[in-house]
């Protein structure tokens, strides 16, 4: 795939690859906190952000931050603070300075065109207020992406508190059943997916714990939605897990696009 | 509903003479040759047979250091902050305590007096967990009948951070 591009299609695939929250299929994106639970006055986490196989191993391209949305325990935006990025990671911090939860979001909503134009296939990448122009009245086997993505982890001061967790209605997102910052080992976490809002029955959803390169077998789990959206997830190990789901299809506000709403979630299951 | 409202007497009746019941701890803090020693986070509850935390007796750790930083480390004691810690307002009156040296601490809470106060009649957990910084965590229980009919006691031995735990109660 990669050796058909030439050199400035090359370059701009890096760049799509980089800007994450749109990024191609190939690697994992994520998010990993310093830490999830905290306690005591005005704490901090510290969050890397990044795309890569491995979890949670730096590898491969940084995540961009351009799409951060931070919430905080009043369901007010959180800036982010000190941010880089580096070779293979960003990184950010936040300051966790109310008690509650926080809900620390990379959002990305944006669609991807390719077509024929002169017998030459073509590919274009933008936000859905470009794409009238984008695409030249000559073009011919149209087809349009619309990708919404969701790339999250959650951090809490004291007492685990739900209002960060309301859900926007837009593409894929994870409702508690379970409070996300309350997960342990040996116990049995229930969460509820929604796409656009409503509960979505039957999705694939990846669960993958962290530290992969110190074992053989990755030890992924493969679960599906319930009819009413509900994903049980059994934690039989503590650790930083990964979680991935994706929907094709579906409505979307852009005509003609097929949609692709993607959630990815970091959750961290404590020992008792 | 009647039944209920009965068994609330009941249990408020028995509840009555317990109030001078004594709940004594000894609580072993071992001593460690290690480079760098801290004296243990060590947080001192009551929970019920199902784990939900009904009080927290004492909380020992780094009450002194400035803008409260110890408090940062509270969460270290896992279980207590996820069953309790996390919904109390520290420092606690009668419960917040500075963190103790190796050794034997012996610790006594009164029936109808704070922190203990008034527990219903029923079968509980003693459970006692602590957090070493640069060391491990452990945890121990010893389940209790409350209140005490007779003079009764129980032991747990910890294996890392903790020592004997010893219970006695009082009626």
């Amino acid at each position: 795939m990669k050796t058909l591009l030439r050199p400035l299609c090359a370059a701009a695939a890096l760049t799509a690859m980089l800007a994450a929250p749109m990024a191609a299929q190939a690697h994992r994106q994520w998010m990993l906190p310093s830490m999830t639970v905290l306690s005591g006055t005005d704490p901090w986490v510290t969050v890397d952000a990044a795309v890569s196989n491995d979890l949670f191993v730096f590898e491969h391209v940084p995540m961009r931050l351009d799409g951060l949305v931070i919430t905080g325990p009043d369901g007010a935006a959180v800036p982010h603070q000190n941010a880089a990025t580096g070779k293979y990671r960003s990184t950010f911090d936040v300051q966790l300075s109310k008690p509650g939860t926080y809900r620390i979001a990379s959002v990305g909503d944006g669609v991807m065109a390719s077509y024929k134009l002169a017998g030459e296939q073509k590919r274009w990448r933008g936000a859905a207020a470009d794409l009238p122009t984008a695409i030249p009245a000559e073009a011919t086997d149209i087809k349009i992406t619309h990708s919404q993505r969701r790339i999250e982890t959650f951090a809490t001061v004291g007492e685990p508190t739900t209002e960060a967790l309301a859900p926007t209605g837009k593409g894929l997102e994870l409702a508690p059943v379970t409070h996300p910052n309350d997960l342990f080992a040996g116990e049995t976490a229930q969460f509820r997916l929604l796409l656009d809002g409503q509960p979505a029955p039957g999705v694939e959803v990846t669960v993958i714990r962290g530290a992969g390169r110190y074992r053989d077998d990755p030890g992924e789990m493969k679960l599906t939605t319930a009819a009413d959206g509900l994903l049980e997830i059994n934690w039989a190990e503590p650790g930083m897990y990964w979680m991935e789901a994706e929907v094709r299809g579906g409505k979307s506000p852009i005509e003609g696009a097929e949609r692709m709403a993607v959630y990815v979630g970091t959750l961290e299951v404590l020992p008792e | 509903m009647r039944r209920l409202a009965s068994a609330a007497v009941l249990t408020g009746l028995m509840a009555a003479p317990a109030a001078a019941a004594e709940l004594n701890l000894s609580v072993e803090i071992p001593r460690m040759s290690v480079a760098e020693y801290h004296n243990p986070y060590v947080a001192i509850w009551v929970e019920k047979p199902d784990q939900s935390a009904v009080k927290t007796l004492a909380v020992w750790y780094d009450i002194k250091l400035r803008n409260s930083e110890g408090e940062t480390w509270l969460k270290d004691m896992r279980q207590w902050w996820r069953r309790a810690g996390r919904a109390m307002t520290l420092p606690a009156d009668g419960v917040s305590g500075a963190t103790k040296a190796p050794g034997r601490h012996q610790v006594k809470f009164v029936g109808g007096k704070a922190p203990l106060g008034t527990l219903p009649a029923g079968q509980y957990n003693l459970v006692v967990e602590a957090a070493r910084e640069v060391g491990g965590r452990e945890m121990v229980r010893i389940p209790f009948q409350w209140p005490p009919q007779a003079a009764a006691s129980g032991q747990a031995k910890g294996e890392t951070e903790l020592g004997v735990v010893s219970l006695s109660l009082k009626p």
